[in-house]
């Protein structure tokens, strides 16, 4: 197997295999917590910082376990990363935590957490399974904020509301009241809003894509008629 | 057959190792966390005790001051539920509760309510609920100013038989669309007010858990 290059995991990451957008991993939690910009921020850095944890952690112990067991022992990495993300939270940052609730402890079953541990980390040395974990866990965060931002203009009128839970104090001036005496669109605030909003998010990403294929392709085959003439 | 067995052997093995040290781990952590989170708590529930009844009206530690009931035809709940005491030089000032609206139209409505010791609310505030949003969400003070009507109410102030909403022939309002929640908030808070009336004496002197 070629090593990939770290640009190359970057770009896997962020936006070829983006979880979000790619491979619709871990689409639960992506699609209840997705309501504001500072939940999707919120829940984006939790999953990232428990990515890179468990990629790192199972990169080093990777000489240590044997095959067929390295499952149970990617759940057991996991679930101590997550229960320390948990209580961590809970500790520093109390305000937040009562917000996303349920959704911290139920980044143990992400898909792309133990996705990564396996495609990955298990077959990779310690600092590239890091970049991987930040890039995929950044892949994510890009998405949750994205379509936070998305329905918290739609279904509010606001953007960062509630950035005091993540940021403290200063946080309270940070929220942006983009339209005044808006009325709310509930549509977009329900889970029906995160479903049509992701849908979209995947068609923009489709067509910028096939976008960059013509372009490409177009490229070549003029670079093969100047060479034919 | 032997490295059959050796191999599985060994195969648990890992796993156990695996097992005890990530056990050790999350100990560590939650020890290590364990008496901020509960500080963060307190403060959490002081924060919220304080904007029912204010800092300057008791001296003592609310949080710290509190017994534990049971009362399933009263509260909603056949769990016990805390209640917190506030004095002032040792008299009684006023008492917080957290009992549930059960009848909600998603399940039931957790209250958070404050009793002066002359029985009068302080005021009450919804802490979780699955009401629908836009319609039954409107108890939620940061949705609508409705569940701020409660404060300054008493049992006799409205009348007990006009503890209802106004469809029921009571004074209190109901929303568009959505009569089951406030309804069952009003039906909620009034038993507590009836509960505590009957029982503030030993609710007050009962030595705290």
């Amino acid at each position: 197997m070629i090593e990939m290059s770290y640009r190359q995991i970057l770009q896997n990451g962020v936006w070829t295999q983006n979880t979000g957008l790619v491979a619709l991993l871990g689409l639960c939690p992506l699609l209840a917590t997705s309501n504001s910009v500072v939940n999707g921020l919120s829940l984006g850095l939790a999953t990232t910082l428990v990515l890179l944890m468990c990629n790192v952690a199972i990169s080093l112990i990777r000489p240590l376990v044997r095959p067929e067991v390295r499952i149970p022992v990617f759940v057991v990495v996991i679930a101590c990363a997550v229960t320390a993300v948990e209580l961590a939270m809970h500790a520093f940052l109390p305000g937040l935590y009562t917000v996303l609730g349920i959704f911290i402890p139920l980044i143990v079953t992400n898909c792309c957490v133990i996705g990564r541990a396996e495609a990955f980390a298990f077959k990779n040395n310690v600092a590239r399974s890091a970049v991987d974990g930040i890039a995929t866990g950044l892949g994510f965060l890009m998405v949750l904020v994205l379509l936070g931002a998305i329905r918290e203009v739609l279904g509010q009128g606001t953007l960062f509301s509630q950035a005091e839970l993540l940021f403290g104090e200063w946080g309270n001036s940070m929220t942006l009241h983009l339209i005044p005496d808006y009325r709310g669109f509930l549509l977009a605030i329900l889970p029906p809003g995160a479903f049509i909003g992701l849908g979209c998010l995947i068609a923009i990403k489709n067509v910028m894509d096939a976008r960059v294929q013509r372009h490409i392709a177009a490229r070549s085959a003029t670079a093969l008629m100047t060479a034919g003439s | 057959m032997k490295a059959t067995v050796r191999s599985m052997g060994m195969a648990a093995l890992i796993l156990t190792g695996f097992s005890v040290v990530g056990a050790g781990l999350v100990a560590v952590t939650y020890n290590g966390t364990k008496d901020i989170i509960a500080e963060a708590q307190r403060t959490a529930l002081e924060t919220s005790l304080n904007q029912l009844v204010p800092a300057d009206r008791y001296d003592n530690r609310v949080v710290e001051d509190s017994i534990e009931i049971v009362a399933p035809e009263w509260l909603g709940t056949d769990q016990p539920v805390t209640v917190y005491r506030a004095r002032k030089n040792g008299q009684p000032v006023a008492l917080f509760a957290t009992p549930y609206a059960l009848d909600g139209y998603g399940g039931p409505i957790q209250l958070l309510i404050g009793i002066y010791a002359d029985g009068t609310l302080a005021g009450v505030r919804v802490l979780a609920h699955k009401e629908t949003p836009g319609l039954g969400d409107a108890i939620d003070e940061k949705r609508s100013p409705w569940i701020l009507a409660f404060t300054g109410k008493s049992l006799k102030n409205p009348p007990l038989d006009r503890w209802k909403v106004k469809r029921d022939g009571g004074v209190f309002d109901q929303f568009t669309g959505a009569t089951v929640t406030p309804r069952a908030v009003v039906k909620a808070t009034r038993q507590f007010l009836e509960y505590v009336q009957t029982h503030q004496e030993a609710l007050f002197v009962k030595a705290k858990d």
